[in-house]
């Protein structure tokens, strides 16, 4: 069993101060095994403060990230699944599931993880999942109106992946679960 | 030299311990064969060692402890004597016999003992006797060593209510009378070391005595150790060495039962004071008092407090009055903590208005107090005030205010240590409250500060900030963002003059990025409070100068944009076109601001004059009367702000507001981005944010789309461009706007995008590269295909898709590009996906041949 935090789209100090204390709280070192991040941290705060979360941070540049270090996409295996990471203002049109996929495709990935549109998505699409972590939190955007803090984490255990988002509502924590099975062909053909 | 001293001392104390020694066992000998006589002469040649004036206090001390010892012994012999018939009476006398006058007094006091056991006479008399007859010693040490031995033997003997001494009514007068006398002769003892010639050893080795006190060690640190200077820290060495003999008598005074508040206040304190403020001796000063304030019970301090605190500017001015007030104070505050009920008691004692009196005298009579020890005492003060009366925000102020009169007139503070101390003083308020708001309603805090040099008030705009930050204070109304502002204002402006050392760049942005969090903790729901909240941060940060406009404009416009949205839309305001806030008034607004961000503008006339203009033609005007000014900071946030704002007008239904953000974004795309790389993520939010713009009409839309198109053929590497022209054809088709669906246009932008694949290939395959990047290129393509033809675009037909297949199949060197083969394997695998899902797409999909 690998925990795995996915969470963007912070956008501190531009957009918010910071995390919410109750994110913060849950969000302790030592549980997660990896963290993928899909940009806009903006400050190199966030960064160091996901670090101490856990050592092993993948992020990829969001439009508001400065840090050029941070590559456009990335692909990463977990376990028997293989993740990609793109923070998605590449993806025109912005958050449309069929264009999402095509990067999917391209990545050739099982679970595809982008961000960009600050609202929390998941999609079983063609025997894959693509997700959207929304906004950690709960930074203001001109895609969406009304924006919640959220953040997904991911349990992933042999070929079964359970999808956690967590998200704040009226200063309310609520936890929501998607299961999903990969079966071992979806993949293999060449 | 020094070890010559310390040597000596060695061989005096050992010759002694010999002699010691020797009688001790003669003694110990003469006790075991019942030889009272012979006890008595030995023990009185045993305790002549103690005359010697040969030891430091230290060593001497040495020697005490072992004819303690010893004399304890002797006690029991007594004792035993006196059960086996001798007259206890006869036996106090027989002691007095002894040649010199330190051993007969040392057996006297031990005869006296047993005479206070035997009861045969009552305690007080006895005790009375010996305490007059110990004035015989005058030699300083061995007084105090004597009287100490007094105090030891007598401890446990005091007439104290509730002992088996008891005696009649006064008794506890009497106990305390004795106890009181010794410590005064005592203390008067300890004082004349001061003045005393030295002891015949005339150095001793610094490094051979621990220092108990470190005050003490730094000033030997200090002082370089020559001459009389040395003499002098020597003496007070030794002295401060000794001094818990003094202390004990206190000890013992507050230990009795019989000393009750009325013994205290009546008696007790008013005596003890006495005697330290005549004494003029600043080492027992500060010991004694500080000694009063920690072993008398607290409740007592509180009753007392006048007496206590109207000694204090009658000690010595060079005392170090502050540490010892600051300890009563923090004693006092910490016994209303643990103590709620007690918390009436303080107001009926007015603790705080005394306290505050006894400072402000003392700091008078004290002319040349150092800045940090006044600010100190008021630290002190503030601490003591916030614990016991929180609820008094008025005492707070007050002290604050005392503390300026203080400051007042020095200047700005350069001791760095007092600089600090008002830092903490600056501090407790805001970690007492947990509330920036309550602090906010001191009116002195801000004047304290004006004492600060800028890299202290940096640092103390940093601690508001972060109490802000770490308690969530919402700061809700103009005023409270104004005084806010001016608090922090080390963060905000650049220091007037340009005094010390430049701010570390990493601590620059550091700062600037907690302001920039900071503006998101100034809220207020009320949209004209709210407006009025954005327009000071923008006034204030108009002063900061250039380098901050990166770090507080983009937070400024999100506030902004997110007021807009809770704004009615222009049409339908309750209020009305001339409603003061309008989401007009802030596009102008944000303009204005960006352009700060971007360049420094002259700009306040703007948003009083536009509130009279109409929509469209403010935004126009606007423009017009910006005085752009060059110097650029930062384009690349200020084009992302000008999308963002453009976006926001596009909800707003603003077309011209909409169409002048996306023009100023295009402008600073032509002429300040030139990156290649930026110019690449420039045009992917170009394109996706004109994408979502439904606001456009034909012509302004073609305008933009046509301008977009133009930049992504002018990028710098063909893939780039290839991506980005695809990109363009989604400005054609918006599936829920039937307006923008233009296949022929759609078609056009996919075929141009091929044709730059292919041209990409060409370049590629003669300069003999791999051409693995085009194949990828063609497979993204058919993929754009597929999106479009499964819309049902008429101009996307089959054929092209099919042709496209074939071509990417015809591709050699896609079997060395695994990356692009398994992009090609899953998006054939998705097109067999969508065949088996049925309907109109399956049909659709039914028909490509693959």
């Amino acid at each position: 069993m690998v925990l795995v935090l996915a969470l963007g789209d912070l956008h501190v100090p531009h957009r918010a101060a910071d995390l919410p204390p109750k994110f913060k709280s849950m969000l302790v070192p030592g549980k997660i095994q990896h963290i993928i991040c899909t940009g806009n941290l903006c400050i190199k705060e966030i960064h160091d403060y996901l670090k101490t979360i856990c050592p092993d941070l993948h992020i990829v540049r969001g439009e508001f990230d400065e840090d050029a270090r941070y590559p456009e996409n990335k692909t990463l295996t977990i376990g028997q699944f293989k993740l990609g990471l793109c923070h998605g203002h590449q993806v025109i049109p912005w958050g449309d599931l069929d264009s999402l996929a095509m990067l999917q495709r391209q990545l050739d990935v099982d679970i595809l993880v982008t961000g960009h549109t600050h609202q929390f998505t998941a999609y079983k699409h063609e025997g894959g999942v693509v997700i959207n972590p929304g906004s950690a939190t709960g930074a203001y955007s001109s895609i969406n109106q009304d924006v919640n803090p959220s953040f997904v984490l991911m349990d992933i255990d042999g070929l079964r992946v359970v999808v956690y988002v967590y998200e704040l509502i009226d200063g309310e924590v609520k936890v929501d679960k998607i299961d999903f099975k990969k079966t071992s062909t979806s993949n293999s053909a060449p | 030299m020094i070890a010559d001293g310390a040597e000596d001392e060695e061989k005096w104390l050992a010759a002694g311990a010999a002699a010691f020694k020797q009688n001790a066992f003669y003694m110990q000998r003469a006790i075991d064969s019942n030889n009272l006589k012979d006890a008595l002469k030995y023990s009185a040649q045993m305790l002549g060692e103690l005359r010697t004036s040969k030891l430091s206090p230290h060593k001497y001390y040495d020697l005490y402890m072992r004819a303690f010892d010893e004399l304890r012994k002797l006690e029991i012999f007594f004792m035993e004597e006196t059960r086996r018939g001798c007259s206890v009476i006869e036996l106090y006398e027989l002691v007095q016999h002894a040649g010199n006058i330190l051993p007969r007094l040392y057996l006297l006091c031990t005869a006296g003992s047993v005479y206070i056991k035997t009861k045969e006479a009552p305690a007080k008399d006895i005790l009375k006797d010996l305490v007059e007859m110990c004035r015989g010693i005058q030699h300083p040490l061995r007084g105090l060593f004597l009287r100490s031995y007094l105090a030891q033997v007598s401890r446990d003997k005091l007439p104290d209510i509730g002992s088996e001494y008891e005696g009649d009514a006064d008794t506890v007068t009497d106990a305390v009378e004795f106890v009181l006398l010794n410590f005064t002769e005592m203390n008067k003892l300890w004082v004349r070391m001061q003045h005393q010639v030295s002891h015949d050893l005339c150095c001793i080795a610094c490094e051979s005595l621990p220092f108990d006190d470190p005050e003490l060690r730094l000033a030997v640190g200090l002082s370089g150790l020559q001459g009389p200077a040395r003499e002098k820290e020597r003496r007070e060495r030794e002295r401060s060495e000794l001094r818990d003999l003094v202390g004990k008598n206190l000890h013992v005074l507050s230990q009795l039962e019989g000393v009750d508040l009325d013994m205290y206040r009546d008696t007790v304190l008013p005596r003890v004071l006495e005697q330290i403020v005549n004494c003029r001796d600043e080492i027992a000063q500060i010991y004694l008092v500080d000694c009063i304030i920690q072993v008398f019970p607290d409740e007592y301090h509180l009753q007392t407090l006048d007496v206590l605190l109207g000694a204090c500017p009658q000690l010595q001015p060079s005392i170090d009055i502050m540490t010892v007030l600051s300890r009563l104070m923090e004693r006092l505050s910490s016994y209303a903590a643990l103590n709620v009920e007690v918390l009436p008691y303080f107001l009926q004692v007015e603790a705080f208005s005394k306290l505050n009196n006894a400072i402000g005298k003392v700091i008078e009579a004290q002319e040349d107090m150092p800045i940090l020890s006044a600010v100190t005492l008021y630290s002190s003060l503030l601490k003591f005030t916030l614990h016991v009366h929180p609820d008094r925000l008025d005492y707070a102020d007050q002290v604050l205010g005392s503390c300026i009169k203080q400051l007042s007139g020095k200047g700005k503070i350069d001791d760095s240590r007092a600089t600090k101390e008002i830092v903490t003083l600056l501090s407790a308020p805001l970690e007492k409250y947990n509330d920036v708001v309550t602090a906010l309603k001191l009116t002195n805090y801000p004047l304290v500060m004006e004492y600060l040099d800028n890299e202290t008030k940096r640092i103390m705009a940093t601690v508001i900030i972060r109490s802000i930050m770490k308690n969530n204070t919402l700061i809700a109304t103009a005023e409270k963002v104004e005084a806010l502002l001016e608090l922090i204002g080390g963060l905000i402006n650049d220091p007037d003059e340009s005094q010390g050392v430049e701010v570390d760049e990493d601590d620059f942005e550091e700062g600037q990025n907690s302001v920039a969090r900071l503006i998101h903790m100034l809220y207020n729901d009320d949209p004209e409070e709210m407006f009025k909240i954005i327009s000071i941060l923008k006034n204030h940060f108009l002063t900061g100068g250039p380098k901050r406009l990166k770090f507080t404009v983009p937070p400024l416009v999100v506030s902004a944009l997110k007021l807009i949205r809770r704004l009615p839309v222009e049409g339908d305001n309750p209020f009305g076109k001339e409603a003061s806030v309008s989401a007009t008034k802030i596009f102008q607004f944000l303009n204005q601001a960006i352009k700060l961000g971007q360049i420094p503008l002259v700009l306040n006339q703007l948003c009083y004059s536009l509130r009279f203009l109409s929509l469209s033609v403010g935004a126009f005007c606007l423009l017009q009367i910006i005085e752009a000014l060059p110097n650029v900071p930062s384009p690349d946030l200020a084009f992302r702000l000008y999308l963002q704002c453009a976006e926001a007008a596009n909800k707003c239904d603003e077309e011209p507001i909409a169409y002048e953000f996306f023009t100023q974004a295009y402008i600073l795309y032509e002429e300040e981005i030139s990156d290649s790389k930026a110019q690449v993520t420039a045009l992917q939010l170009i394109i996706g944010t004109l994408q979502r713009m439904h606001v456009f009409g034909v012509e302004n839309r073609d305008t933009l789309t046509h301008k977009a198109m133009g930049y992504s053929s002018k990028l710098l590497k063909k893939p780039d461009q290839c991506r980005a022209v695809y990109g363009c054809s989604h400005l054609f088709w918006l599936e829920d706007h039937e307006a923008i669906q233009d296949g022929e246009r759609v078609l056009l932008c996919l075929k141009r995008a091929l044709k730059i694949a292919n041209s990409a290939q060409q370049m590629i395959s003669t300069a003999q590269g791999s051409s693995t990047v085009s194949v990828t290129l063609f497979i993204e393509m058919l993929n754009k295909y597929l999106y479009f033809y499964e819309k049902g675009i008429p101009q996307i037909t089959v054929e092209s898709v099919e042709s496209l297949i074939k071509l990417i199949k015809n591709e050699e060197p896609m079997a060395s590009d695994p990356s692009a083969e398994s992009f090609f394997a899953s998006t054939l695998r998705f097109m067999e996906f969508q065949k088996q899902k049925g309907g109109a797409i399956g049909d659709r999909y039914e028909e490509i041949k693959v």
